[in-house]
């Protein structure tokens, strides 16, 4: 069974993020980054998938070139292929644009029988491209998986929902997105690192993958991000001291606004 | 930087980051009350071990050609900083790693290939060496315990002290006299290392190990030796030239020394500036008076100026150039900046820095010693001065 991760290389949790009010996007340049704890997740599942089933594993991210560290870290989890798609001609891509490259590097890919992603990455969250590369790709897409199982040629999720869950199946080919609770990451080891260093990573412009100024970058871009802004700031909270009746007063509140 | 070259490169690579960060990930499964519950008990820490036993990580400086990962000193300091950073304590993981470079270096190839793969893969726990002696410290050349040959083997009689983790190592490494002191006209000659099966000589009661009462966890024992019988195979190198041997790791510990002093620093830097910005006292945090404030910041600058003497030692050793000054005065700054990150942090929590739930009092002991062993800061000071300066000499 051949898998394909796609995920982002994102800015590290460390960093505070800032946004370019020019480009009205996040900055990533000059800052740290690591591969998404989101896309680790999903790396892991589909680690677990082929180290139970047999195969192989492939990651692919779009992304600018300090990208690499977060590509060599998913080869040293124990990716044995990893594909960076690199290219002044994706930047400003929107989610369409970046489905479109994502899937045609899947497209390129010998064979895939599945593709595992995060249901959404943790900087910008928009949680679209998944069910777009699966569009494009023309298989079905799983989301929400809070476990995953193959059979022989169909792919089975526990898909979460606010009530508990729903057993969904379908036949491979197909996607499956990742709930962030699915699994603890692996870190990797020492030997991974060691066997990293070694994989070349396979770096595709848009020409490679045969897309245009139609295709992806700002030019193909159907959203425009018109503003941003800083969410509003939390009010202060309130604070109960007990004074033999707290408890009530917190009960109270609780009731008012309904949570019990 | 256009055409013109850089003239140095401070940037670690991206395989050095990738190591501290697997190595940092690694830690955080392993939290505070984790190595303060062992620390409490006085245990080995056998699941740490473990884990760093089956990512590689212990065997990282043994060449792959015996089965390890063949890294470099930089890369082991890094994976020793960052577990002292994380909170815990890298003296085990120090000794898997380091104590081997004997063996590697001065062993016959029978031996390497015997051993060396099995540590690499820490079937076997080399991570005991025994030099130091009630009657021999610093003064290693004054050592008393002897072997004398007959036949095929060495039997060995005598006593040695400060030995750790003795109970929990499968080999150990033993300093003993060949040659009678008063015999000798060279007197760095007349000592012999040896690779000892601890657990079959403990069985066969030929190593008596007695458990030392020490502020620290790291399994400090003496051990009896009586006729303690050590086949002549496992002599390591040449008869006679144990001083010159160990002499020969000194510089590669000094660097790992001195990484660990700094990831200790760098763990009590960011614990003080963390309490100091929180704790609020007369209406504002603490961080906010310069007494508090300054010796915090002011520990932090001589972290990183110690941490880059450091990395300028670890790139000599590697680059085969001679290391001896850059490596003591890593250890000595390292434990210096190490040791007053510990007492502003300390000073930062107050009474609370006392509590044992906080870590603080028990990374303040760990990083102390680390001002006194492997070797004290005075005769690094006294190398310095009499060895690099040309000083005349005290000893």
């Amino acid at each position: 069974m051949h898998v394909v991760v796609c995920g982002k290389v994102i800015p590290d949790s460390s960093v505070t993020l800032e946004i370019d009010p020019d480009a009205k996007r996040m900055r990533r340049t000059d800052v740290p980054h690591e591969l998404d704890p989101a896309a680790a997740s999903a790396l892991e599942e589909a680690l677990r998938l082929t180290e139970q089933h047999g195969g192989s594993v492939t990651f692919v991210t779009m992304g600018i070139p300090d990208a690499s560290v977060g590509i060599r870290r998913a080869l040293a989890m124990g990716a044995s292929a990893a594909v960076h798609l690199l290219d002044d001609a994706f930047a400003g891509s929107d989610t369409l644009g970046t489905a479109k490259a994502l899937a045609a590097a899947i497209r390129q890919q010998p064979r895939f029988d599945l593709v595992v992603c995060a249901t959404e990455s943790s900087d910008s969250y928009s949680g679209i491209v998944p069910v777009q590369v699966a569009t494009l790709l023309g298989v079905p897409a799983l989301t929400f998986a809070k476990q995953v199982f193959v059979d022989g040629e169909t792919v089975t999720i526990h898909r979460q929902s606010e009530e508990g869950y729903a057993v969904v199946t379908a036949a491979l080919p197909a996607l499956v997105t990742t709930t962030s609770g699915i699994n603890e990451p692996r870190y990797p080891q020492l030997k991974g690192i060691m066997a990293a260093r070694k994989i070349e990573i396979q770096q595709r412009s848009a020409a490679d993958l045969s897309l245009g100024p139609d295709d992806v970058g700002d030019s193909a871009a159907r959203e425009r991000v018109l503003s941003v802004g800083a969410p509003p700031s939390r009010g202060a909270g309130r604070l109960i001291h007990d004074e033999g009746d707290g408890g009530r007063e917190i009960a109270d509140f609780l009731a008012q606004a309904g949570v019990i | 930087m256009g055409d013109r070259e850089r003239g140095m490169d401070f940037a670690l690579t991206e395989e050095q980051h990738a190591i501290r960060a697997a190595v940092h990930d690694l830690c955080a499964r392993f939290p505070d009350v984790y190595w303060r519950e062992l620390d409490r008990k006085d245990e080995y820490p056998e699941g740490f071990v473990q884990e760093l036993t089956e990512g590689g990580w212990l065997g990282c400086l043994i060449p792959e050609e015996y089965g390890g990962a063949g890294l470099g000193i930089t890369e082991a300091s890094i994976i020793l900083e960052e577990i002292n950073r994380s909170g815990g304590n890298a003296i085990a993981a120090h000794a898997q790693m380091y104590v081997m470079g004997t063996l590697l270096r001065h062993g016959s190839e029978a031996q390497k290939h015997r051993y060396l793969p099995e540590i690499a893969r820490g079937a076997l726990r080399l991570q005991a060496f025994a030099v130091t002696e009630p009657n021999a410290g610093s003064e290693t050349t004054r050592i008393e315990t002897m072997a004398v040959r007959t036949g095929d083997r060495y039997v060995v009689n005598g006593q040695k002290v400060f030995i750790s983790r003795t109970q929990h190592s499968d080999l150990m490494l033993l300093l003993v006299r060949t040659t009678p002191y008063d015999q000798l006209s060279d007197k760095t000659r007349g000592l012999s290392v040896f690779l000892v099966e601890l657990k079959r000589a403990v069985a066969a009661g030929q190593i008596v190990i007695q458990p030392l009462d020490v502020m620290l966890n790291h399994q400090t024992t003496q051990l009896f030796i009586e006729d303690l019988e050590v086949p002549a195979e496992n002599l390591i190198g040449e008869e006679g030239m144990g001083f010159r041997y160990i002499i020969d790791g000194w510089n590669a510990e000094r660097i790992l020394i001195a990484s660990e002093a700094i990831g200790d620093g760098r763990w009590f830097v960011d614990r003080a500036a963390a309490y100091a910005s929180e704790r609020v006292v007369f209406g504002r945090p603490i961080g906010a008076n310069q007494g508090v404030q300054f010796p915090i910041a002011q520990a932090h600058a001589r972290i990183e100026a110690a941490d880059l003497m450091r990395y300028k030692a670890a790139w000599l050793f590697e680059s085969g150039q001679r290391c001896g000054a850059e490596a003591n005065m890593a250890k000595l700054l390292a434990s210096q900046a190490g040791w007053e990150a510990a007492n502003a942090c300390l000073d930062a929590h107050g009474g609370y820095g006392f509590v044992r739930e906080f870590d603080v009092e028990r990374k303040f002991r760990e990083t102390r010693l680390l001002m006194t062993a492997p070797i004290s800061n005075n005769l690094v000071l006294a190398f310095l001065g009499q060895n690099v300066l040309g000083m005349p000499k005290s000893y």
